[in-house]
């Protein structure tokens, strides 16, 4: 497996950190990268893409997977849009394996996992789910139930056997951990640090997570993320083209 | 491999979708939908909608996560992305169904093998027709990764995901009962490029029960 650590010397433009279940979204724009940080260990990062300018395009779990004959992201593969086109491109990763068949936690799964702490007792302690955190940041952006769609699950691992029975693998990221997506269309990223559904530690947890954004270089043509399989060729020709007609 | 003891001739419906085309139907809560590959290795692209709440639409990562498993079988329960089960499944004499394959449109078509082949026929132009024979107000939006009943995509404990040759055989059926009133979505998938239709699409039937 090939770890790429790119310890980008420039600073970042934009850094936020998030603690509790931390919620965030934004517009990142082509030719921009961001990269996600596990601070403490044993992070998951709930993640949501939508075309910023046609947000009816969005993430494609079953194209990134079959596009690109695999059942996990990490570097080198890329995200894939319901149209042919790469999204984003996993252009370093210290983690290897990310989750994103698994979907996100609801009210009903943390109740039973964790127990309710609410805000009426607990204020800010209380425990959220993903559900919910992707919906409130969706609605910021006009967004709602209709736009929901399978997220990445960024720093946890789940393994299917022969019969696909899947097992989360516990302990998977490790503090500092580490992934960069770099953005080949402008892009609405939603995001919550919500524990995995799959997680069976019993303890509510959400770890701290911190992000930054940086400028990035244009694809070239010798990209290892662009060269990594011919339909990732033939998908970024499809985005180019589209950024083209678009510029 | 579940068979069932359901009469063809006391079903209320029964229809053939052939090769290629979309069907949208409402079943009604209680009621039991058979879907039968006719001739053996055909996908039949599937997505359920919550007949009162479009938006309330089937969700292959809800189902996977609260089965913990990623093949659809007998015992399987279809869940919404707004975590309501929507039908469970009865029978079943194939085995397996794929929910992570999704389906084809012309678009991705182009990505997966090569930018001349997106004039061919697709999956998700027949999802747009049969979404819009349920509501015009829905779209592509509308259109999650559906269910590949029939179809076979292993993935391998180190993470790999294949296309394989079917499992399915000409009569080889799947029966799912409705746990709410349910609209169906098929699109009896045109595709030439890969084996999950045999290189050659052909009809499947559909049956309903009360």
């Amino acid at each position: 497996m090939d770890l790429v650590i790119n310890n980008s010397p420039q600073e970042a433009l934009y850094t936020k950190h998030l603690t509790h279940a931390g919620m965030w979204s934004g517009v990142i724009s082509r030719g921009k990268t961001l990269r996600l940080t596990d601070l403490i260990g044993g992070a998951n990062v709930g993640v949501l893409l939508y075309n910023a300018s046609v947000l009816t395009e969005r993430y494609n779990l079953p194209d990134t997977l079959k596009g690109q004959h695999i059942f996990y992201l990490r570097h080198p593969y890329c995200l894939h849009s319901d149209m042919g086109r790469i999204i984003a491109s996993i252009t370093a990763d210290t983690v290897g394996w990310h989750d994103t068949v698994c979907g996100c936690s609801d009210a009903k799964l943390v109740a039973t996992k964790y127990g309710i702490k609410n805000y009426q007792t607990a204020r800010n302690d209380w425990y959220r789910n993903a559900r919910d955190c992707f919906l409130i940041e969706l609605a910021k952006w006009g967004l709602g139930p209709r736009d929901l769609i399978p997220n990445l699950n960024l720093f946890s691992k789940v393994v299917s056997d022969e019969a696909g029975k899947l097992s989360f693998v516990s302990h998977h990221s490790k503090p500092k951990d580490h992934i960069d997506l770099r953005f080949e269309m402008d892009t609405l990223v939603v995001l919550n640090t919500c524990q995995h559904p799959l997680d069976p530690d019993p303890v509510y947890h959400p770890r701290d997570v911190k992000l930054e954004v940086f400028r990035s270089e244009p694809p070239r043509d010798t990209d290892l993320c662009r060269n990594s399989r011919p339909e990732n060729q033939r998908a970024f020709r499809n985005t180019e083209d589209y950024n083209l007609l678009r510029s | 491999m579940t068979t069932s003891t359901r009469d063809p001739n006391q079903a209320v419906y029964c229809h053939v979708i052939a090769a290629g085309d979309p069907w949208t139907y409402e079943i009604k809560q209680g009621q039991t939908l058979r879907i039968v590959d006719l001739e053996g290795n055909q996908a039949a692209d599937t997505l359920f909608f919550d007949a009162k709440d479009p938006a309330n639409r089937y969700s292959a990562s809800d189902t996977i996560q609260r089965q913990g498993a990623l093949y659809l079988s007998t015992g399987t329960t279809l869940y919404s992305q707004l975590g309501d089960s929507l039908l469970t499944i009865v029978a079943d004499t194939c085995g397996r169904h794929d929910t992570l394959g999704g389906a084809c449109s012309r678009e991705s078509n182009t990505m997966r093998y090569a930018h001349e082949k997106e004039y061919m026929h697709a999956c998700r132009d027949s999802f747009i027709c049969g979404v819009h024979a349920f509501s015009p107000d829905l779209g592509k939006r509308d259109i999650a990764p559906n269910i590949n009943f029939f179809m076979n995509v292993p993935v391998t404990p180190d993470g790999r995901l294949t296309f394989a040759d079917g499992v399915s055989a000409p009569g080889y059926y799947v029966e799912l009962i409705a746990n709410r009133d349910v609209v169906c979505v098929i699109s009896n998938c045109p595709q030439l490029n890969n084996p999950c239709n045999a290189y050659n699409p052909t009809p499947i039937e559909v049956i309903i029960w009360n």
